[in-house]
């Protein structure tokens, strides 16, 4: 019963954290000057959704889980030894970098050298004021928010490449240089797709609430999440955002076997802790954020009203989370032609088509329900979409020449450890 | 003191002028381009702040007009770079002081 | 503007844009020069968001942080045997003369006129912004989209290797 209590729209309700913080922050109104009111709030703000969700999330899914969960698909132990189950193993691994050596090479740009980490710190943290954690509780409300979005994860490129840059060693400027085509060439298809969703939905704000128009909001008034109505901008956007988040099949920039860890050859210690840190704060925020716009943010289906919101988007990034960690642990790198080829003419083609279909259902949308748009049409239009994903991406990879690699019917690595016995011939030409 | 269009319109200028200043005065034609870009964002910047503290009909044109420079400010940015880039091709330079081919 | 907020903001992005542009102007090495020129854009930036144009703000900083700003790195590290200092041509004094000469005139105009201004600012959304492109200003619109695709084509063939050129000879 008394748990019951907790379930109303009182400022106590733990279901929407921003009625507690608007609570605190009206009281607080009272007595003190309205400037230090607004530091307050975002400093709640920044406590809230940074310090509470994402380091935690980083320290322990990000660090330990996601080495734990790659070993096991590697069938190997992850980190065991600190701690139980190897739950100390982050703190170990901060202890061990803040106390090693800051090398610098003589050539290097200090200043600049010294900069970059800092500038690629800065927008992760800025990348969760946008993030909604439930129907009230946005750092930042603009109505603008996808846009924000894109616009601060562009600026991560710019500390990596002059982080390269500054080292004046030739590895770290091919990574340098390979990190900023790679993100520009993936740019343009994740914009295309994003820009559907927009589309589509009429508004840029990422949350909403009953009243106020946000992606969120749409995809609960029309019970349904974007990733049904919209499969392939959801695979678009997946595939741009693992590439511009620089992880293994696509880490082409820092690529340990080619060009010596890329743009960061010459950092050791916590400079190189924060690349590594915020490498997976990036891929957070960018789970995040596919998780509000495409798999219905705090909302779930009418459940929201019983689970605190804040624990859904939170499971939700989570579950994107470990579909980064799963790519990362079984697909081996690409090449850099190879990536290059893949964003120009097969996703590039694909989302112009994907903004075409979703223009001209907007339009039969509108026309037949004369402007007031029902349930109906978004389920046939789901329907509609998933068949014609499918079918885009299976007929464009025929053309351009992709087939399915020949798959082995049985493991080829022999699974005894006694001897090497080489893998046989495959029985036609892979290509 | 409240913040008002005046403030506005005088980072403008100052930030016009130093473009100007960067833009005449540079050696590398990379540079050259660095101070035209910071003089169509003073530019920018000075459209903006009209548009926000002037009560106009048209209330859109400002920002519309803003879009359209910062449209032409990249595509004027790629022409230009693939010129310094083609000259250096040429003659190893895109030092604007050493490009005198039609003083002979 | 009313309140501490933006009045405060208004001077540190103040100082921040002017400063990073003095830095374009006075650092000696052509890549500080870049990050300064970095630096200022998202100064302007923060101004645009200032002035209630939120979308501009990002569309500044996707352009020209994002866009133009690594266009111009790209075009630093192509030309790696031209000189890396940002020095000053020999006709520098008149440049810097005619800027400081144009400054004094434009702070006169700006001081002098009595500027007539509106209490509030205007309402302007995204979507306002959209409808207006795509129904009064079109024709310009058209025509920035035709400006693009000329300079996407002209500076692709700009850059084209010589190598490139004899292979389309060939064929």
């Amino acid at each position: 019963m008394s748990l019951l209590m907790l379930i109303t729209d009182n400022w106590y309700d733990i279901r929407d954290l921003g009625n507690v913080s608007h609570e605190i922050l009206y009281q607080l109104d009272r007595v003190l000057p309205y400037s230090l009111v607004y530091i307050i709030a975002a400093l709640m703000g920044f406590v809230a959704s940074f310090l509470i969700f994402v380091l935690p999330s980083q320290l322990f899914v990000g660090v330990l889980g996601e080495r734990k969960i790659i070993g096991r698909m590697q069938s190997r132990y992850g980190p065991n030894r600190v701690g139980k189950f190897g739950l100390l193993q982050p703190i170990a691994d901060a202890i061990k970098l803040i106390q090693k050596e800051a090398l610098t090479p003589k050539a290097a740009d200090k200043a600049v050298m010294y900069i970059a980490p800092i500038v690629f710190v800065a927008p992760a943290v800025l990348l969760f004021a946008v993030v909604p954690f439930g129907g009230h509780s946005v750092f930042a409300d603009i109505p603008v928010s996808i846009v924000y979005f894109i616009a601060i994860s562009g600026l991560p490129v710019l500390a990596a490449f002059i982080g390269g840059w500054s080292h004046a060693n030739k590895y770290s400027l091919f990574g340098s240089m390979r990190i900023v085509a790679m993100t520009i060439s993936y740019e343009v298809p994740l914009v295309l797709s994003l820009l559907s969703v927009v589309l589509i939905t009429g508004t840029m704000r990422l949350g909403g609430h009953d009243g106020i128009d946000g992606i969120v909001q749409w995809q609960r008034d029309y019970h349904i999440w974007l990733i049904f109505l919209q499969p392939l901008a959801f695979l678009i956007y997946f595939f741009c955002v693992s590439a511009e988040l620089n992880r293994t099949p696509t880490d082409i920039a820092e690529a340990e076997s080619e060009i010596v860890a890329g743009y960061l050859t010459e950092y050791s210690g916590m400079k190189w802790g924060l690349f590594y840190g915020m490498d997976i704060g990036y891929a957070l925020a960018a789970a995040a954020f596919a998780s509000t716009v495409f798999l219905g943010g705090w909302s779930m289906f009418g459940l929201d009203r019983w689970i605190p919101s804040w624990l859904i988007i939170i499971a939700k990034t989570h579950l994107f989370y470990f579909i980064f960690i799963w790519t990362r642990g079984t697909l081996p790198r690409l090449r850099i032609d190879q990536l290059m080829t893949f964003a120009w003419k097969f996703l590039l083609p694909l989302s112009l088509a994907n903004l075409l279909v979703i223009a001209t259902e907007k339009v039969i949308w509108n026309k037949a329900t004369d402007g007031n748009f029902d349930n109906f049409w978004v389920y046939i239009f789901a329907a509609v979409n998933i068949l014609l994903s499918v079918a885009a991406v299976f007929i464009w990879a025929r053309l351009l020449g992709y087939r399915p690699e020949a798959t082995p019917k049985r493991p080829r690595l022999v699974n005894t450890a006694s001897g090497y016995v080489p893998i046989p011939a495959p029985s036609r030409e892979v290509r | 003191m409240t913040v008002g269009l005046e403030h506005f319109l005088v980072v403008g200028a100052l930030l016009f002028c130093l473009g100007l200043a960067v833009a005449l005065s540079k050696r590398n034609a990379i540079g050259v381009l660095m101070g035209i870009e910071l003089m169509l964002n003073a530019v920018n910047l000075t459209l903006l702040s009209f548009s926000r503290f002037q009560d106009t009909p048209h209330k859109v044109a400002g920002q519309t007009f803003v879009v359209f420079v910062i449209t032409v400010a990249a595509a004027e940015a790629a022409v230009a770079l693939a010129l310094a880039v083609s000259v250096y091709r040429n003659r190893q330079t895109v030092d604007v002081d050493q490009l005198n081919l039609l003083k002979s | 503007m009313h309140g501490a907020g933006p009045n405060l903001a208004f001077w540190v992005l103040a100082a921040l844009t002017l400063v990073s542009a003095g830095g374009v102007m006075v650092s000696r090495n052509l890549l500080h020069a870049v990050l300064f020129l970095i630096v200022s854009f998202l100064g302007v930036a923060g101004f645009f968001i200032l002035l209630s144009a939120p979308f501009l703000g990002m569309a500044q900083i996707i352009i020209y942080v994002g866009a133009i700003a690594v266009l111009v790195l790209f075009a630093i590290l192509l030309t790696p045997r031209a000189g890396r200092d940002n020095g000053e041509t020999r006709w520098a004094a008149p440049g810097v003369l005619l800027s400081i000469a144009l400054m004094a005139v434009l702070l006169f105009v700006i001081t002098d006129t009595k500027w007539t201004t509106a209490k509030d600012a205007p309402e302007i959304t995204a979507a306002d912004l959209g409808q207006a492109l795509l129904s009064t200003w079109v024709l310009p619109f058209e025509i920035a989209s035709v400006l693009l695709t000329a300079a996407l084509i002209g500076s692709i063939m700009l850059v084209r290797s010589p190598e490139e050129e004899a292979e389309d000879a060939l064929q």
